[in-house]
């Protein structure tokens, strides 16, 4: 209880909520920008956060890409271009709506349907996050080396679907977390003589090249001429949500369900989440026809989906520093910057400070409803913001924030590098995450991995030994195996 | 997709073997088998196997039927109109940050700044006098929040310091 009024007093403060409210409606105009996404929003508000005390700096963080998963929505449904990837699964539904005049209940289902998706992830977030801190003191090298791979897995074969590129993408993301001299070791890797190398390659720059760097330079690839549906002003967008709220109950429910069980996976978000929810709901829809002509079932449960992924994936990363999406990826070097280093203890340390962190979700979930309203209501004005003068500034942005991280122009150099690196990652079709993922996970995956080998000395059976470590390792080795096995059944099938 | 895959491999390879080659050189932990090379090697070595996995299935027929779209996150444009892309504005854009790299420690970011920032805006296709105005007023707004609000060393350089 002491925590709960403590967390109340970090949270209830005006500086802090100032942050709130500022990078809400920062949120809002990141996530709304067609080509500018959540992930984005939150890599450039790193440098920002890192002179914030830790609060400020987590609610910062929470609030924009809780808000610009929202506003992803708002050009999906007026230009047929969404804001951000985890707006895309139902991004022609919504616009197709917009079309046939309904502008105004796609806005309204996908604004209120979020709000209860995300309220849904973080009632997850605040009674699982606890409970699996505490069997998470008991777990050896040998349940984090399990975890680590876990993780690895579902952002290969879960959210990825060429596994090959996928395996590829985390080995490169291993690859530039074995540089630099923290090693079993001690030995400086792949440093060639590079003095700045020694400490390893600079987490925050890399995520800003691959999260923001690679999607400007990606617009400034592309030359779109987005056309806006609707020509009028927007009439009540609440009306008909009740209705729909009565009409679709099961689809919400199953939509944030599965978008939290998605989101609470190390690796998969909330992208992944809202494709997953849309197929689903189509697939089981009473009227499976209509999709695809402008109905609101599918961004019902898709859009409470994706919401409720971004709580639910704050489970492994604050639990165990395992990113449960990209964006959590980014929030756990933020954690390690204000020394709220992410792991079980942090629940019995400062237990203060997740509480304040829930407070914060929430807090942002109940705020998203009158700015939400307030950024469709100026979303014509919004999407005329001419993107050529946006994206100069932005890269602007990256550099000089890449540059404070250590005030070294190394920083700088990294970003470009994992930028452009990313840029043809894209194009050719290997998936980001995985490699995300190796860099941030590659210390802790050596770690344990070369401490359990130890231990084990020589014996592998050792790594399933223990019972959770058994269960998570079992699990891992079935997908792998499912996976590699899926050409020959499916062979034999068509020969049988 | 099918050339690229090839290529790729083939460079992955190069990497992959280059790796497992380095990490040779790596020491040991005093009393055991493995240390700094034992994550490279590992890394290396499946970089080879995968490499190897996607020139193989380059040649396979058939195997780019089900490819999915060039980009992860494509967009179309709905005026229906299919997206044209082009090579010179990413190329000014990274042109711009290592002019940025390289100079701004000797002429300062005042400087260096709006150069780079009017390099973006005109490969954008923005006019020259908006270009050339919102370079100057978004520097100046940059250099405010990170050296005054913030504190982050932004180099002065050739011009004397104001603030």
């Amino acid at each position: 209880m002491d925590a709960l009024i403590n967390a109340a007093g970090l949270v209830f403060q005006v500086d802090v909520l100032i942050v709130v409210v500022l990078s809400a409606l920062y949120g809002l105009f990141v996530g709304a920008i067609p080509g500018l996404t959540a992930t984005m929003a939150t890599a450039l508000l790193v440098p920002i956060t890192f002179f914030m005390p830790p609060i400020p700096a987590v609610a910062a963080i929470v609030t924009a890409t809780a808000m610009a998963i929202f506003a992803g929505d708002i050009p999906s449904a007026l230009l047929r271009m969404p804001g951000t990837p985890a707006s895309a699964a139902y991004a022609d539904e919504a616009y197709r709506m917009t079309r046939k005049g309904q502008a105004e209940l796609a806005l309204g289902a996908s604004l209120v349907f979020s709000v209860l998706g995300g309220i849904f992830g973080v009632m997850v977030l605040s009674f699982a996050a606890p409970a699996l801190a505490e069997v998470a003191l008991k777990f050896s090298s040998f349940e984090y080396f399990w975890l680590v791979m876990l993780g690895f897995t579902c952002a290969i074969f879960i959210a990825g679907d060429d596994f090959i590129k996928g395996i590829i993408a985390m080995l490169l993301g291993l690859l530039v977390a074995s540089i630099g001299l923290e090693n079993p070791a001690a030995h400086p890797r792949f440093t060639f003589g590079v003095i700045e190398l020694i400490g390893g390659i600079p987490l925050i720059p890399v995520m800003i090249g691959m999260f923001a760097v690679s999607e400007v330079l990606r617009y400034a690839s592309m030359r779109l001429r987005p056309v806006m549906a609707i020509d009028r002003p927007f009439g009540n967008i609440f009306a008909g949500t009740w209705k729909l709220i009565r009409t679709y109950p099961k689809q919400l429910l199953r939509g944030a369900t599965l978008g939290t069980t998605v989101g609470a996976l190390p690796g998969a978000g909330a992208d992944i989440a809202a494709w997953m929810s849309y197929a689903i709901s189509k697939r089981f829809s009473r009227e499976p026809q209509k999709f695809g002509t402008g109905h609101p079932e599918g961004i019902v449960e898709a859009g409470s989906a994706n919401n409720s992924a971004l709580g639910s994936a704050w489970i492994p990363a604050l639990v165990f520093g395992i990113p449960g999406d990209s964006i959590t990826a980014i929030a756990i070097g933020v954690l390690y910057l204000k020394n709220m280093n992410p792991g079980p203890t942090l629940f019995v340390e400062n237990p203060q400070n997740i509480y304040a962190v829930f407070m914060i979700f929430f807090l942002a979930q109940l705020l998203m409803l009158p700015l939400g309203w307030m950024a469709i209501k100026m979303a014509k004005r919004l999407l005329q913001i001419p993107g050529e003068l946006l994206i100069p500034i932005i890269l602007l942005f990256c550099a000089v924030g890449s540059f404070a991280i250590n005030n070294s122009l190394f920083g700088v150099i990294v970003m470009l590098v994992a930028g452009v690196i990313a840029f043809f990652m894209e194009r050719w079709g290997f998936p980001i995450a995985p490699t995300i993922l190796g860099v941030v996970l590659g210390t802790m995956l050596e770690e344990h991995f070369f401490s359990s080998l130890v231990k084990a000395d020589g014996n592998l059976a050792v790594f399933f030994e223990r019972p959770i470590a058994g269960a998570l390792g079992v699990v891992t080795v079935l997908i792998w195996l499912a996976y590699a096995l899926k050409p020959f059944v499916m062979k034999g099938k068509t020969h049988g | 997709m099918r050339l690229i895959d090839r290529l790729v491999g083939i460079g992955l390879v190069v990497l992959g073997a280059a790796v497992m080659n380095a990490a040779r050189s790596f020491p040991n932990v005093p009393g055991q088998q493995l240390g700094a090379s034992t994550l490279p090697t590992l890394v290396g070595a499946g970089l080879v196997i995968c490499a190897l996995a996607l020139i193989v299935r380059s040649f396979r027929p058939g195997a780019y039927r089900n490819a999915p779209s060039q980009t992860a996150q494509s967009v179309e444009s709905s005026s229906g109109e299919p997206v044209r892309e082009r090579i010179g504005p990413p190329l000014a854009l990274i042109g711009a940050v290592l002019l940025y790299v390289f100079v701004s420690e000797t002429a300062g970011f005042l400087l260096v700044a709006p150069v780079c920032l009017w390099i973006g805006f005109t490969v954008l296709g923005v006019g020259l006098a908006r270009a050339i105005a919102w370079s100057l007023a978004a520097s100046i707004v940059v250099h405010l929040v990170f050296y005054k609000m913030l504190k982050v060393p932004l180099p002065w350089g050739w011009v004397p310091v104001l603030y």
